[in-house]
Formats: C-alpha cells, sequence, structure tokens
C-alpha cells in the first residue's frame, strides 16, 4: 500500500508529455504521484485512476439524514402528543420537508468527510510524495516516481525523453 | 512546438480568447489579493459604518423592545421579514451559477462563480440575522432549535416558520461547505504564490495540505460534483419553504399554490441581478475584461430575462386568479396593491421586475455594461419592493374593514435595513481582499491545455488583425 519515500519528481510544462512520462513510468513498473494545477481527464486515463468511492459516503450520509429526519419529528411528536390545526399528530406531510432538509445537510457533511478522509485531508504528517513544486498549482504538471535510489537513472531518461523541463532527484 | 509550418500559432478558449496560459489565471487571480488602493478602504469604511449603525439600531431595538419597529396588529411582519425574504432570494443566484450550471457543463460558470458563491454565504449570512433580529428577544434565538427542555415540549414540527428554520440552516450550511471546498485548491495556489510570510501561514492553514495530487483531484471532482447534486434541489427547496411562510396561511394575497415555483424565480431574478451589480464595478476595478467578457454578461442577461418573464407571468396569474376565484377578498387585496395606499410600490414592482428587463431583449442593451448595470439595479431594488407588496400591503388590509391599516416605517427599521447591506458589503468586501475571488483551478478546466503536440485539423482556426492564427477552442473539455 505505503509507497516507496524515494524518487525523482519531473517539472512538465505540457500536458501530454507529462502523460507520455506517466504511460512510460507505468510500463517500466514505477509508482507514480502525479500533480496538476486543474484537473484533467489526460492524466486520469494515463494514471488509470478508479471511480472515486465518495459516493459511498455521499449515499450513506443522505439516507442517515432521511431516517434522522423522520425520527426527530416523528418521535418528539409522539413524545407530547398535541393535536395542532386538527392534523395527525405523525402528520408525514408536513414532516418531509425536516426528512429532506437533513437528507441535504447530512449528504454533504458526509460527503466531505469522504472527501477528507479519502483525499487524506488535512495533511498532517509526511506527505504522499516527498517532493513538491509550487508551479504545480499554477501552470506546470509534475510528475513523481516512486523508484529505489539505484533506478534514478532510468527514470531521469525517461522523464527527459518525454520532454521534462525540469528534473528534480530526492537525494536524502 | 509545434511542426506545422505557418505563421505563430496562438490557441485560445473560445470563452477567454484573452487569456493566454495557465500561469496567467494565477497571475490575475492574485492581482485581486495586493495591495488594496483608497477606494477600497473608503468602500469598507462606508459598509462598517452602515454595520455600526445597525448594531445602535439593534440595541435600541433590544433595549425599548419590538414596539420600536412600525410592526402594529394586524402588520406583524414588516421590514425585517422583506429583508429576510429578499436577501435569501438573492443567494439563489450564486448556487444556480455554482451548482446547477455545474451539472449542466456550462462553460461560461468558471470564471463567475466564485463571486456567485461568495455573494451566496454572504447573502444567506445577512438574512439570517433578521428573524433573530425579529423575534425581538434575540436571547431565546434557541427556542427554535429542537432541544429538549425541562418540560418535554418541542417545536411543532407542522409549522413552516420551523421548516424555515431548517431550510435557512441547511442552506447556509451547505453553500459555507461547498464555498470553501471549491476554495482550496485556490487557496493552494495562493499559498503557493504568496510572499507576505503572514499570508503563506494563513494560506498554508487554510489550503489543509492541498497540493493537487492524482488522489486530490480523484475525491475533489468527484465530492464537488455530489456537493453541486445535493446544493441543486436544496436551493430550490429554500425559497419554496420560504414562499410556504405565507402560502400556508390564509391571508388573502398568500394563500396562493404559485407561490414556491413564483418565488424561486423571483430568487433567480434578484440574484442574478445581484451578480452583475457586483461583477460591473470589480470587472471595471481589477480590469478583469479577460474573464468576465462579452459571452457572460450575454449569457446573465438572458438568466435575467427569462426569470423575469416567469415573474411577469407570476404576477400575471394572480390578478387573473384573484378575478377568476370569485374570492371577494382575495380580489380585494389585489386591487388595493395597485390602486390603495401603497400603489406606487405595487407599481415600481411591476415596472421594475417586469417591464424594465424587458430591454434585454436588444443585444445592444446586453452587451451595455452601463445599461445592465443600471437594470441590475433596478432590479434589486425592484424585488426588494415585490417582497414588501407581499407582506405588508396583505396583512394591511384583510379581511374586515375596520381592521385596515398603516404600516410606518421607523428609523429603527430603516437603520437597520442599510446595515444589512453594510454587512452584506463588509463580508465581499474582505473576501475579495483575502480569498482568491477568481477561481483559479476552474477556469483552467476552460482553458486549452498547453500541449507539445496538436491537431489543429479538429479545431476552427482563425486569423485575428495581427495576422496570428488563432484556434480557438469551444471549451477546455475537449482537446
Amino acid at each position: 500500500m505505503s509507497k516507496l519515500r524515494t524518487g525523482v519528481l519531473g517539472v512538465f510544462a505540457h500536458l501530454d508529455s507529462a502523460t507520455d512520462a506517466i504511460r512510460r513510468l507505468k510500463g517500466e513498473g514505477f509508482e507514480i504521484t502525479s500533480y496538476s494545477p486543474t484537473p484533467r481527464h489526460e492524466v486520469e486515463e494515463a494514471m488509470e485512476t478508479p471511480e472515486s468511492p465518495v459516493r459511498i459516503f455521499t449515499l450513506t450520509g443522505a439516507f442517515t439524514g432521511t431516517a434522522a429526519g423522520t425520527a426527530l419529528a416523528t418521535w418528539t411528536s409522539i413524545d407530547w402528543p398535541l393535536i395542532v390545526g386538527g392534523k395527525e399528530i405523525v402528520s408525514l406531510p408536513a414532516f418531509s420537508v425536516i426528512m429532506f432538509e437533513l437528507t441535504i445537510l447530512l449528504g454533504a457533511l458526509s460527503t466531505v468527510a469522504g472527501l477528507f478522509f479519502l483525499g487524506r485531508l488535512p495533511h498532517i504528517g509526511p506527505p504522499e510524495a516527498p517532493m513538491y513544486h509550487p508551479s504545480f498549482t499554477a501552470g506546470n504538471f509534475g510528475v513523481f516516481a516512486h523508484a529505489p535510489r539505484d533506478r534514478y537513472d532510468d527514470v531521469q531518461r525517461i522523464m527527459t525523453d518525454a520532454g521534462s523541463e525540469e528534473v528534480l532527484v530526492d537525494h536524502r | 512546438m509545434s511542426t506545422v509550418d505557418r505563421p505563430v500559432t496562438a490557441i485560445r478558449s473560445a470563452f477567454h480568447p484573452d487569456v493566454e496560459s495557465y500561469e496567467q489565471v494565477n497571475r490575475d487571480a492574485n492581482r485581486l489579493l495586493t495591495k488594496p488602493g483608497k477606494g477600497y478602504l473608503a468602500l469598507l469604511g462606508m459598509a462598517v459604518s452602515l454595520v455600526l449603525l445597525m448594531v445602535v439600531a439593534e440595541l435600541h431595538n433590544i433595549w425599548f423592545g419590538l414596539g420600536m419597529s412600525g410592526l402594529t396588529n394586524p402588520v406583524g411582519w414588516g421590514v425585517y421579514i422583506t429583508t429576510f425574504v429578499f436577501w435569501v432570494g438573492i443567494g439563489h443566484a450564486g448556487t444556480l451559477i455554482s451548482a446547477i450550471l455545474y451539472l449542466f457543463r456550462a462553460p461560461w460558470r468558471q470564471s463567475i462563480y466564485r463571486f456567485a458563491e461568495a455573494m451566496t454565504v454572504f447573502a444567506v449570512l445577512t438574512a439570517a440575522l433578521f428573524p433573530i433580529i425579529h423575534i425581538g428577544r434575540p436571547w431565546f434565538f434557541y427556542w427554535l432549535l429542537p432541544l429538549p427542555s425541562q418540560r418535554h415540549l418541542w417545536p411543532n414540527f407542522r409549522s413552516p416558520l420551523l421548516w424555515d428554520v431548517f431550510a435557512v440552516t441547511t442552506y447556509l450550511t451547505v453553500s459555507s461547505v461547498f464555498f470553501f471546498i471549491g476554495l482550496i485548491p485556490d487557496i493552494a495556489a495562493a499559498r503557493d504564490s504568496a510572499t507576505h510570510p503572514m499570508r503563506k501561514r494563513v494560506y498554508t492553514i487554510l489550503a489543509l495540505g492541498w497540493k493537487g495530487t492524482d488522489r486530490e483531484w480523484r475525491h475533489f471532482t468527484r465530492a464537488y460534483l455530489f456537493l453541486a447534486a445535493l446544493a441543486t434541489p436544496l436551493v430550490l427547496s429554500v425559497h419554496s419553504v420560504v414562499s410556504w411562510d405565507f402560502a400556508v396561511s390564509i391571508v388573502p394575497g398568500w394563500h396562493t399554490t404559485i407561490f414556491a415555483p413564483y418565488f424561486v424565480a423571483g430568487a433567480i431574478l434578484s440574484g442574478v441581478a445581484m451578480v452583475v451589480t457586483l461583477m460591473v464595478p470589480v470587472h471595471r476595478i481589477f480590469r478583469l475584461g479577460a474573464y468576465f467578457t462579452e459571452t457572460h454578461y450575454d449569457r446573465l442577461a438572458k438568466l435575467l430575462l427569462l426569470t423575469s418573464l416567469i415573474v411577469g407571468y407570476a404576477y400575471g396569474m394572480e390578478y387573473f386568479m384573484a378575478y377568476y376565484s370569485g374570492e371577494l377578498y382575495e380580489r380585494d387585496v389585489f386591487w388595493d396593491r395597485v390602486t390603495g395606499q401603497y400603489w406606487w410600490a405595487g407599481w415600481s414592482m411591476i415596472t421594475f421586475n417586469a417591464i424594465i428587463p424587458q430591454l434585454l431583449w436588444i443585444p445592444k442593451v446586453r452587451r451595455n455594461l452601463n445599461a445592465f448595470f443600471l437594470i441590475s439595479i433596478f432590479v434589486n431594488i425592484g424585488m426588494w419592493w415585490e417582497r414588501f407588496v407581499i407582506i405588508v400591503p396583505s396583512l394591511a388590509h384583510s379581511y374586515e374593514p375596520w381592521k385596515f391599516t398603516n404600516y410606518h416605517l421607523t428609523w429603527v427599521e430603516a437603520s437597520i435595513l442599510l446595515g444589512s447591506f453594510g454587512w452584506f458589503f463588509m463580508w465581499f468586501l474582505l473576501f475579495l481582499r483575502y480569498l482568491p475571488g477568481l477561481s483559479i483551478a476552474e477556469i483552467k478546466e476552460v482553458l486549452p491545455p498547453p500541449m507539445r503536440r496538436h491537431d489543429p485539423a479538429e479545431h476552427m482556426a482563425q486569423t485575428d488583425a495581427s495576422g496570428t492564427q488563432v484556434e480557438v477552442y469551444p471549451t477546455g473539455y475537449y482537446a
């Protein structure tokens, strides 16, 4: 599961050269962490990213919300049964608003919880890849190949061939 | 670079032909965060003074009681509730632009949605003040919440007012969450280019360690999609629930089934108007012509025109139903709205919301910033009057003639109304100065990505005035 803590970082000014590098490095069996300033489907395709399981969090949260809304409105009405406006004690049409709002509220909050949990946010402790370049939030794409020290040369060669602007090696 | 033998080729987005590269977006967005001019400080000073005025008026209101407002029997809802409905409505366009247009993949949304969304959060933040002010004893606000009490008394879940508590708090929470989640990658961009050490530290904390890795984007894009999918029905529900505060009662002029769609359309109309009111000055001051293009204004104008037509239809339909139902009290209230003591409010609502926006049928008006800005101001005023016309004249003129009355605005209410604008603009101005006002990561989605190889035949090519061949990508989703 955990990736190697050493490796080589390539800085790419072009999207297609970054995806070329990803494909070739993955072909050589390296694990990759990619950086991009904006989500691009080309990177996802090259990385062969599977579907994110965030949706399970959303669904669970939303259903929990519906149940919580139903339970809250029903139970409090039964707890002190008082007829208001000649309506049923458990007036489901009126309660549907509460059920709906809590569905949305808990659905949204658990989506965020899912994002934080799966995306490992906020980042505390050592980052996923030990190297980063501030230009990755501006215009450059980044490819970090998790590689043992003895294979640095291979990685550097592939990255340069693919068109990397700058290859940074982790010498720690 | 490209091996095709022809003059230097520039590749641009059809929506942002003046944006050359990803880096330019960062530069322009960071420009918003630089040292502000005197004009900014003056505006902020004005906003803060209005907030102080509101605080003074509200303290007066608390000390001497709600009698300091013009509220009386039977006009129990006045300017406070009018202003509450107005601000909740303003928020709607922000969510429409940020969530609904996201689901529709509308590529003109990217550059304006951050403003619109910030507007939503601050508008709902403003709206949330008013029920608390209106209850007169704000320290008992928690009575509205379903908290266990000593006597096992719970709030009445059959009451539309309680639905409203749930709808508005959910809306405030979800729109804030949506806003802050969308900000994470852009705060990371601001962090990476910040030079001031204090700013760098704060952005580092707020960015939550975002680096734009494949793992982060993978979950982020999905989570964002689901948040948009949840915010979409939410935004349509919120103003429906607000409208039921009225429609579920038996007051003539309120008790109609058209209220939910009518309120939602009105909310989007007023919200789009407020987006334009905020966009045009920001566009002019920060020279954001590359991001807020003619296309953006044109689409916003069409949205405004559409919602204005829906609202105009609802006005007409209300009068038709009052006439056609044969209901004496209903007819009387609607006749009173345009001929009675509040005729000026009734007519300004119809003129500002349904008639003046019709000018936007003319393409020249849609593309003229000054004209569009002016129309947006008219609509803002008109929409406040709409809420006033629905609330006050209906209460002041219902059923029995002996209880017909008038409602007089007091200085306390006027100050709180003015203060609410100060409160809203104060937050908006602080937002502009400290958080990325342009969505850095999302604007890049509609820009063509930097490529070494590309196939020019796939895309429309044009030659601009300087002889440079410019290839125009319809959106960044292709390529």
